[in-house]
């Protein structure tokens, strides 16, 4: 095999568990030149407010900023769909010599006439932070005369990491919520958040909540709206998913409105599960809604255990490598593979933490490898290495699995099904089966190599 | 006449950012990789974009800029950035495209090149300037292309020899698929005369699934081939809107070789349909004294035939057609051929020559029942596209939206096809793609005609 090489400067971001014993470097830039899988602040912000349907989402900068996420993700929405267009204000050389604010001024207004948002978002492009456009100005300006919330997102690509952008759509959260101030409390009631309704996930959630006597006042930001978003300091308890995009709205929450947070995940049986009896114990006076949960878990999972063991039958023994945005992720996958009987040879993620990393190396088994804002190289090394026969990833992973005949799934916000709770467990099952065992590998060469040897 | 709004945002574009273009067209040269100096997201979102095209591993590297680099200029992240790519994947050039960003805060990129001696090590250090806020994804490509050839055939290799006796063209076909790109391949091969096609990433952008890891995948026009553009007999470049502008000033790759060596390059826009084709092939004959092969009159006569089989289904529909401006006029002069009227002709772009490329090669019968629109959104196309009732729209993936609300279908050519397979693989040149599209077209119709009719004949 041609070997293929670490940057040095990369060595330190890689970690096979049972060889190496350092902590693995994470939390840095992309280093220059070495095709880093990760996008940019902007693309933080943009994940975490996609999903609200009635808000005017208008990119500020040049076209290709707003052009790339033009309806890239599987988000869904009971209603409008505003949230699927893509506004730019396509900035041409004049306005970068003279400043965009007068057109950005100039098409908000236009925009707000003709779509009736109920706010308006306005995330700053690098070019924005370059030429130092007030955008903050120019929203309250807009704000006055619209009579709507008009919020700039502090999202200019080159100032920190895809981290950062979780962080800009935060505070422009927190400002919405915060426009309401402190409200009375509704009964046994959550805010979801970190849940962005791919493939109607947080339908499926909501559902759960529902039977088991839960209110939800607010999903951040799944299906969401500017109306249920500003209410959200009238709920008793924040659940948060995908912790890494907004714990931190979160924590302001609870130092503002005082309302405890619980990180939790949807992925996999024993995640779901799990989550549902944190939220039901939190509301532990009420014995009611721990029966309800329970009944719920039980009934849920004995609809789906058949059929998942039959799938185990096919892919026991069977290596996964995992990479995925955040490291949260990587943590609840490796324990719905391992429900699935397979082994994790790699994990790793853009934006992990010390501390994730921490965690994701108690989590896998010796000599799999942990690699932190991996490139397309080292992915396809230790595949190779590893021999993996499924990955799991996004758009710009799947080709490097595919050219090397391996079975792909897709796990990113872009995809269409929803893998979240217990029906999702059995889809993800069914995905990874169809990939894993469809009979065409039989006619890849690296697989005819193998079978030869 | 259908009225016009004009918003200042853009809502929905028709068209992406100027690097998108050049890398590509990096992507197909031997042994290259894009880098372009920016921010890291700009790559990222352009490897997406592509990927979810090509269906292929695109890397495209980036000098990364933090919050200093934006402040202190981006030299030592550019460096640094050529470094890497040349340690990790050795390649034989680095493509360098600029974005806003570097050239807002105005890094002299040529400068730093030049103090690195043009070269890494090995690797060539070729760049293009393409600042986003200047132009699209075309004429990145279209800059990206006259770059390389630049910089591998400089004024000072003029006095060069050059064989007389060996006939070899220069052909830039602009931005086509790799299935066009192919069957360009095949028809030079099929008259014997070598053509130096640039770029080509048919074969990297579409291999075979592999026994090892490529870093950069096999394909790519050779530099040893583009270091000998200055010896050829002739260049070819398609693309009408290409052609205005260079006549208006614009030095394209072939107006380049032309000032340089002498070498006469033909114009001539994308061969889509029989009269476009024909006079491919007639230029083509001219040039090189080579006869068309029987088999591509063969293609030709069935095609005729088969516009006859054809004509009532399609003679006086109309259609929506949009993308770039050169792709746009060329499938506008096939429609019009076959008695499709492209009520709407529509692209992202602002050449300010797309009026002109429509009326060159439009009837003027036809000519007088279209609109033309530069610097057009989707929506806008949209809101259009409601008064004139089209029975179809022809044109990118990006259309469907368009598509649906009109309730008529979507003829998928072009770039980016995102929500199906084989964009890479539609054919829309020759005789042959002239075929395939026809076929498509009218198949499309029917397809729609059957699924709204209350009967459901099995027969046409
Ligand atoms: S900053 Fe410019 S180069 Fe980068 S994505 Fe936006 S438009 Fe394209
Ligand atoms: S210009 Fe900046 S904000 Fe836009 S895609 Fe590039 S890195 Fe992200």
């Amino acid at each position: 095999m041609k070997n293929i090489s670490v940057l040095k400067e990369r060595e330190k971001h890689i970690f096979q568990k049972g060889k190496d014993n350092f902590d693995i470097s994470c939390e840095k830039k992309s280093l220059a030149g070495a095709v880093s899988q990760r996008a940019c602040v902007f693309c933080g912000s943009r994940v975490v407010l996609y999903p609200i349907a009635d808000a005017l989402h208008i990119i500020h900068g040049p076209i290709g900023c707003a052009s790339y996420t033009w309806d890239i993700r599987g988000a869904l929405s009971s209603g409008p769909e505003l949230h699927r267009m893509s506004f730019s204000t396509d900035l041409s050389e004049t306005d970068v010599i003279f400043g965009g604010e007068m057109k950005l001024e100039k098409a908000l207004l236009e925009l707000i006439d003709k779509y009736s948002p109920k706010a308006a978002f306005v995330y700053g492009t690098c070019i924005v932070g370059l030429i130092g456009d007030d955008v903050e100005s120019v929203c309250r300006k807009v704000e006055k005369i619209t009579k709507i919330p008009v919020l700039p997102v502090h999202s200019e690509g080159f100032k920190g990491t895809k981290k950062d952008g979780y962080k800009a759509a935060c505070d422009v959260l927190f400002n919405l919520i915060n426009r309401n101030g402190i409200q009375k409390k509704v009964p046994q009631s959550i805010n979801i958040l970190g849940e962005f309704n791919i493939g109607g996930e947080t339908w499926m959630i909501k559902e759960y909540y529902k039977k088991m006597g839960i209110n939800v006042v607010s999903v951040m930001s799944g299906d969401g709206r500017v109306k249920d978003v500003t209410m959200a300091s009238s709920a008793c308890l924040n659940v948060v998913q995908c912790s890494g995009s907004v714990t931190h709205l979160a924590k302001k929450m609870e130092e503002e409105y005082g309302i405890p947070f619980i990180r939790v995940s949807y992925f996999g049986i024993e995640d779901t599960s799990d989550a549902l009896y944190r939220v039901a114990s939190f509301f532990k006076e009420n014995s009611e809604i721990l029966k309800r949960t329970e009944e719920l878990v039980r009934k849920e999972v004995k609809a789906i255990v058949p059929g998942l063991s039959q799938i185990k039958k096919d892919l026991t023994g069977k290596k996964a490598a995992i990479y995925v945005g955040g490291a949260f992720k990587a943590f609840s996958l490796i324990k719905a593979l391992k429900h699935l009987g397979m082994e994790v040879i790699l994990a790793g993620s853009q934006t992990g933490t010390t501390e994730d990393y921490k965690i994701l190396r108690g989590m896998c088994s010796k000599g799999t490898i942990i690699l932190d804002d991996a490139n397309p190289l080292e992915l396809a090394k230790y595949i190779m290495e590893k021999d993996a026969d499924l990955f799991i990833g996004g758009v710009k992973e799947r080709p490097i699995a595919y050219k090397l005949g391996i079975g792909f799934c897709d796990h990113n916000h872009e995809r269409k099904i929803p893998l979240a709770g217990f029906v999702g467990m059995q889809n993800f099952a069914i995905e990874v089966h169809q990939t894993v065992t469809s009979p065409i590998w039989d006619l890849v060469p690296r697989r005819l190599k193998k079978a030869k040897q | 006449m259908i009225q016009k709004h004009n918003y200042t945002a853009t809502q929905n574009a028709c068209k992406t950012c100027t690097p998108l273009g050049a890398a590509l067209a990096f992507n197909g040269i031997e042994k290259t990789v894009p880098l372009l100096h920016g921010s890291q997201g700009c790559s990222t979102y352009m490897r997406r974009y592509l990927i979810s095209h090509f269906k292929e591993p695109i890397d495209i590297a980036s000098s990364n800029f933090s919050e200093e680099t934006a402040v202190f200029g981006g030299a030592a992240n550019l460096k640094l950035a050529i470094e890497n790519i040349s340690k990790q994947y050795k390649p034989s050039m680095i493509g360098i495209a600029s974005t806003c960003l570097s050239e807002t805060i105005g890094d002299d990129v040529p400068m730093i090149l030049n103090e690195m001696g043009s070269y890494a090590g090995s690797t060539a250090l070729v760049y293009v300037s393409t600042p986003s806020y200047t132009g699209t994804h075309i004429d990145g490509f279209h800059h990206a292309v006259r770059a390389i050839v630049d910089r591998f055939n400089p004024v000072s290799k003029k006095a060069g020899y050059r064989p007389k006796h060996k006939q070899i063209i220069n052909l830039f076909p602009g931005m086509l698929s790799n299935e066009d790109i192919r069957h360009l391949k095949e028809i030079f091969n099929d008259i014997k005369i070598e053509a130096i096609i640039l770029p080509d990433y048919s074969e990297r952008l579409e291999g075979p699934s592999w026994l090892e890891y490529q870093a950069i995948q096999e394909g790519g026009t050779p530099l040893r081939k583009i270091k000998k553009m200055r010896l050829s007999t002739k260049s070819l470049e398609f693309g009408s809107i290409l052609g205005l502008s260079v006549k208006k000033g614009t030095e394209s790759a072939g107006s380049l070789l032309e000032k340089r060596f002498g070498i006469r390059c033909v114009r001539m826009g994308i061969p889509i349909g029989v009269k476009a084709t024909d006079l491919f092939f007639k230029q083509i004959e001219k040039i090189t004294g080579k006869p068309t092969p029987e088999k591509y009159q063969k293609q030709k006569g069935r095609l005729i035939d088969s516009y006859v089989d054809g004509n009532k289904y399609i003679s006086q529909r109309k259609a929506v057609i949009y993308g770039e401006e050169d792709f746009v006029t060329s499938l506008a002069g096939f429609l019009g051929e076959i008695g499709i009227i492209p009520v709407l002709c529509a692209s992202g772009g602002k050449s300010g020559f797309f009026k002109q490329s429509l009326k060159d090669i439009l009837s003027k019968n036809i000519y007088k029942q279209i609109n033309v629109r530069e610097d057009m959104d989707f929506t806008q196309m949209e809101e259009h596209a409601k008064f004139l009732k089209p029975d179809f729209i022809i044109g990118n993936s990006k259309g469907y939206k368009m598509a649906r609300s009109l309730k008529v279908p979507l003829v998928r050519v072009g770039f980016p096809i995102h929500d199906r397979v084989g964009g890479t693989r539609i054919l829309h040149i020759g005789y042959q793609g002239t075929q395939r599209l026809f076929d498509t077209i009218i198949n499309a119709l029917l397809h729609s005609r059957q699924e709204s009719s209350k009967v459901g004949y099995s027969y046409m």
